[in-house]
């Protein structure tokens, strides 16, 4: 075997089941370098056999040479008319032919999309992009690196879509004061700017650590929810220059959250911060690396749960209490559960960069098992919290996204160790969360309108 | 204006995959399979960076064939052909060039692409491309596509003066 490795049949030394391949294509492409130096191709039909590790080729007109090496391709795609093509395979083998026509192979590569899927095929080949353009630069004499326009630049960096999971909490503890009397609008936008510019400067700061530990390199089947922003792996942003924006928006999110602690006068408003920025960071930096050892769904549980929302009721009510508490286990559940899958598909690279997420300690039945209890749990919260008096009766409104999360974990029995077609699974576990939250939120307005009309 | 027979030209402006062969570092043929585009004169084949091991190999070693064989691939036209000609690489700025070059051509044949190209995000370096562009030399033509018959043999008018 050689390093090749980015096709889905690595270049090596031919075998019969090479040649069983090979044999499902109609026809083959011979090629040669003729004697002007040229490349030539010819196709013909073909007949392998496997035994003898040889493949009969039909003489063309065009006479196949002996004397010098030849390249055999068979190649097929399916057209799609008016959109493109798809199915797309193709096997190559190198060697010679001794008499024109018994062509006996060397050395074989190929690419099957139905065994590496073209996203990880494009992924395996991110280091021949950088060293490519590596050497352009040298031959133009400036540098050329890949780009994106700052719109989507500045999207992808920050993951600025996941921008949900911190909205969320932060409506709800907003939303809970406001049950107990106590909303300023100003300070509740402040609360809601300085969390969202907090979670974006954890998630470049992931980034970093994760680039830095080799994880994202490592990683050649990320997803739109997995992965990384893995801009700096594409060169597109460099790490120093990662750095400087999660500085930026951790100094951002701090002067706002300073601001707020001087007007309520709260300390605990202060250690909450404190503590959120913390855990955000010791996510993936040394030397806690909590997700390296398996406690990040726990550190996000914390962190998009307890802290965000209670944070949010703090600057609104100036005190903690159970109901937020209570009810912020909720959505930090849903947003662990965010994390827990959406670790599934990175387990084999986060394996090999050290990373010793929970999908790569335990089994997939135990995996999903877990993501089934977890879900429940978080729904039993909302009935016990009604139940016992703290959560106002239309939170239960929450319940009806419990369709959703079996539904979820139904996809997870599918599609555990597919990364692409986990893809739907994952966007509808972002949804589920989204759909509590939304419930949840809804639940807490017909409250206060319910308390208004009453 | 380009020289190519009728029939190849007419190859061309259907196939949606060629197998482009260049010369690798030891002197050994690799094919990779491509689609063609045809502007009437010049073939154009175009390249990801992620994939430029080919342009690579052009750079060092211009002489560069494109085959037109599989007729699923060309809308049932089972004839056949060889192209051999030069190559050169345009990449002067891989992000946009190749869209000023070659979109209009890719998209009459692969029109999913401005779905994809509006989705760029997703996969960035797909879309940092050189274009190759080949000046034919030599045509190879099989009628029918049967290659156990001698194929048509045209050269390009500057290689027959020549």
């Amino acid at each position: 075997m050689t390093a090749t490795r980015s096709g889905s049949v690595p270049a090596h030394a031919p075998t019969a089941v090479d040649l069983d391949r090979l044999a499902a294509y109609p026809h083959v492409v011979v090629s040669w370098v003729d004697d002007a130096g040229y490349p030539v191709s010819v196709a013909t039909s073909f007949r392998t056999d496997a035994a003898a590790g040889s493949v009969a080729l039909t003489a063309t007109a065009l006479p196949i040479p002996d004397d010098r090496e030849l390249s055999v391709m068979g190649s097929h795609i399916h057209p799609q008319p008016g959109i493109g093509y798809d199915e797309r395979r193709y096997l190559q083998l190198w060697g010679r032919a001794a008499d024109g026509t018994t062509f006996t192979p060397s050395r074989v590569w190929g690419w099957d999309e139905t065994e590496v899927p073209f996203f990880e095929y494009a992924e395996r080949s991110v280091p021949q992009s950088r060293r490519y353009l590596a050497d352009l630069s040298r031959e133009k004499g400036r540098t050329i690196r890949p780009r994106l326009s700052p719109f989507w630049l500045a999207l992808r960096t920050t993951r600025l879509p996941f921008l949900s999971v911190t909205v969320i909490p932060v409506l709800l503890g907003i939303a809970v004061a406001a049950t107990h009397g106590a909303f300023t609008w100003w300070t509740a936008l402040l609360t809601l700017v300085g969390a969202a510019l907090a979670h974006l400067g954890i998630n470049v700061a992931n980034d970093v650590f994760d680039t830095l530990s080799g994880a994202d390199d490592a990683n050649t089947t990320p997803t739109q929810f997995s992965g990384g922003s893995r801009v700096a792996v594409y060169d597109l942003v460099s790490v120093g220059g990662l750095v400087r924006i999660a500085v930026a928006l951790f100094g951002a999110a701090a002067a706002i959250g300073l601001v707020l602690v001087a007007v309520t006068g709260s300390t605990t408003l202060l250690w909450i911060g404190v503590a959120g920025i913390v855990i955000g960071i010791a996510y993936t930096a040394p030397p806690l690396k909590l997700v390296y050892r398996g406690l990040g769904e726990l550190a996000v549980v914390l962190g998009f749960g307890p802290l965000m929302l209670l944070g949010a009721y703090v600057v609104q009510a100036d005190a903690l209490a159970w109901e937020p508490f209570v009810l912020s286990l909720v959505p930090g559940i849903m947003t662990g559960l965010i994390l827990f899958v959406n670790e599934i598909p990175d387990r084999r690279s986060d394996a090999s960069a050290g990373k010793r997420t929970l999908p790569t300690r335990f089994s997939p039945e135990a995996i999903r098992a877990a993501y089934l209890v977890a879900s429940l749990v978080a729904f039993g919260v909302v009935v016990a919290g009604v139940a016992g008096g703290l959560l106002p009766w239309p939170t239960l409104a929450a319940l009806a996204a419990i369709p959703l999360a079996l539904r979820v974990h139904e996809g997870l029995k599918v599609h555990y160790d597919s990364p692409y077609t986990l893809m739907a699974v994952m966007g509808a576990n972002v949804n589920l969360n989204a759909a509590v939250g939304g419930l949840l939120l809804l639940g807490y307005v017909v409250a206060i309108v319910v308390a208004q009309l009453g | 204006m380009g020289w190519l027979p009728d029939p190849v030209e007419a190859l061309l402006e259907v196939a949606l995959v060629g197998e482009l062969t260049v010369v690798g570092r030891n002197g050994r043929p690799i094919a990779h399979p491509l689609i063609p585009l045809y502007d009437g004169e010049r073939i154009f084949l175009h390249s990801s960076t992620l994939f430029s091991k080919k342009l690579e190999h052009i750079k060092r070693e211009p002489r560069v064939s494109l085959a037109l064989t599989d007729p699923v691939a060309m809308k049932g036209n089972a004839d056949r052909a060889t192209i051999q000609g030069t190559a050169r690489v345009l990449e002067d700025d891989p992000h946009v060039d190749w869209e000023a070059l070659i979109l209009d051509l890719w998209r009459r044949k692969e029109p999913a692409i401005d779905a994809f190209l509006k989705a760029r995000v997703a996969l960035p370096l797909f879309f940092e491309r050189a274009v190759i562009e080949i000046t034919p030399e030599r045509s190879l033509y099989w009628e029918g596509g049967d290659t156990t018959r001698p194929p048509v043999e045209t050269r390009a008018p500057s290689e027959v003066a020549a």
